[in-house]
């Protein structure tokens, strides 16, 4: 479930405002982007929420490094269906983390929602958690999937790639939310 | 830097009766994303489904991770009449409360299919997670809620919510 924090129906209740907040948007042009690059990121939030909708020209996964960092640091795990069976995977010492599959049908985009909880401590490794996508009317993916920075280093840049190499489609959108806590 | 509040409750309901369906309409399309919790029960078990804009054609589709506790199992339903919210790999059922989270993103674009993203978890039954694909470019301005198979619904006391989240 994605971090509700402070989140009231309005019918009952004053409208809650600043819990949520848009830091950054980005959408793909015509020519296509291979990454995508959030850097700066406030240290003012307590958790940040990744917003994709995403398509690629062949099936891969949305893979992200943080601040930088290039080393074996990341480890990966997910457990996803295919609309026919389910299937896990885990690996570790990786040099990228992964996050959520990326669609590669036309006209449709995978949606991923990646949480990054208490992205700022300085005192813990850093936990990515997605929830992800896609239905192409005969073919499709769903995910759940957990990478790990094992870095206690606050976050302040996150590059997201493909795995395949292969470049995120016109209209794909990432947007970057902060919550506060 | 852009930096703005967000997640705005937009409407919410509270059955004070039985009903068949509750549907979303009017919305605004001055969002980037739409967030749409159900908490509530189903008078009958049934597959809790949504259907978009007013749209009966077999528009839908839905690609679905399902366990139960015991079995992790995987469905797809293809060229559909609506979204399965919870219900391809079993029913949701009756006399026990359940909770949905649907995400709609970029739903008023009139360039792309629709994707709803998913998640609903009912107790005595098991966990699902969904990606589903409504095969229209229209912007969304209506969603639907109902219990399709039997004469099933939603029970007094089921609660609706839709929100807006708007990107910078």
């Amino acid at each position: 479930m994605s971090p509700i924090l402070g989140i009231i129906a309005s019918q009952n209740y004053p409208r809650i405002t600043g819990s949520y907040e848009s830091i950054a948007t980005t959408t793909v042009g015509a020519g296509g982007s291979s990454t995508i690059t959030f850097s700066s990121i406030p240290s003012t939030y307590k958790h940040l929420q990744i917003r994709v909708l995403g398509r690629v020209p062949s099936f891969t996964i949305i893979t992200f490094q943080v601040n930088g960092d290039t080393g074996n640091n990341y480890s990966i795990h997910n457990f996803g269906g295919d609309g026919s069976s389910t299937y896990v995977g885990a690996t570790s010492s990786y040099s990228f983390g992964g996050a959520g599959v990326l669609s590669p049908a036309t006209s449709t985009f995978s949606a991923d929602i990646i949480d990054i909880l208490d992205y700022t401590n300085t005192s813990k490794y850093k936990t990515f958690r997605t929830l992800s996508g896609y239905d192409a009317n005969g073919s499709g993916r769903i995910e759940l999937r957990s990478s790990l920075w094992q870095s206690t280093s606050a976050i302040t840049s996150i590059v997201l790639s493909t795995d395949s190499g292969g470049a995120y489609q016109q209209y794909s959108q990432f947007a970057l939310y902060g919550i506060k806590g | 830097m852009a930096a703005g509040s967000t997640y705005t409750p937009i409407a919410t309901t509270t059955l004070g009766s039985n009903a068949a369906s509750y549907t979303f309409s009017s919305i605004p399309s001055t969002y980037t994303d739409l967030v749409l919790i159900v908490n509530g029960e189903v008078s009958s078990s049934t597959t809790v489904s949504c259907q978009i804009n007013a749209d009966t054609g077999t528009n839908y589709s839905t690609t679905e991770i399902f366990s139960d506790g015991t079995t992790a199992s995987s469905f797809r339903i293809s060229n559909n009449a609506q979204i399965a919210v919870m219900g391809i790999g079993a029913q949701t059922s009756s006399g026990y409360p359940f909770m949905s989270i649907l995400n709609f993103q970029n739903y008023s674009n009139t360039t792309t299919y629709k994707t709803v993203l998913g998640r609903t978890n009912q107790a005595n039954l098991g966990v699902n997670a969904i990606a589903a694909l409504w095969r229209s470019t229209s912007a969304i301005n209506s969603i639907k809620l109902l219990g399709y198979l039997g004469a099933s619904g939603f029970t007094a006391g089921t609660t609706f919510t839709l929100y807006g989240i708007t990107a910078a």
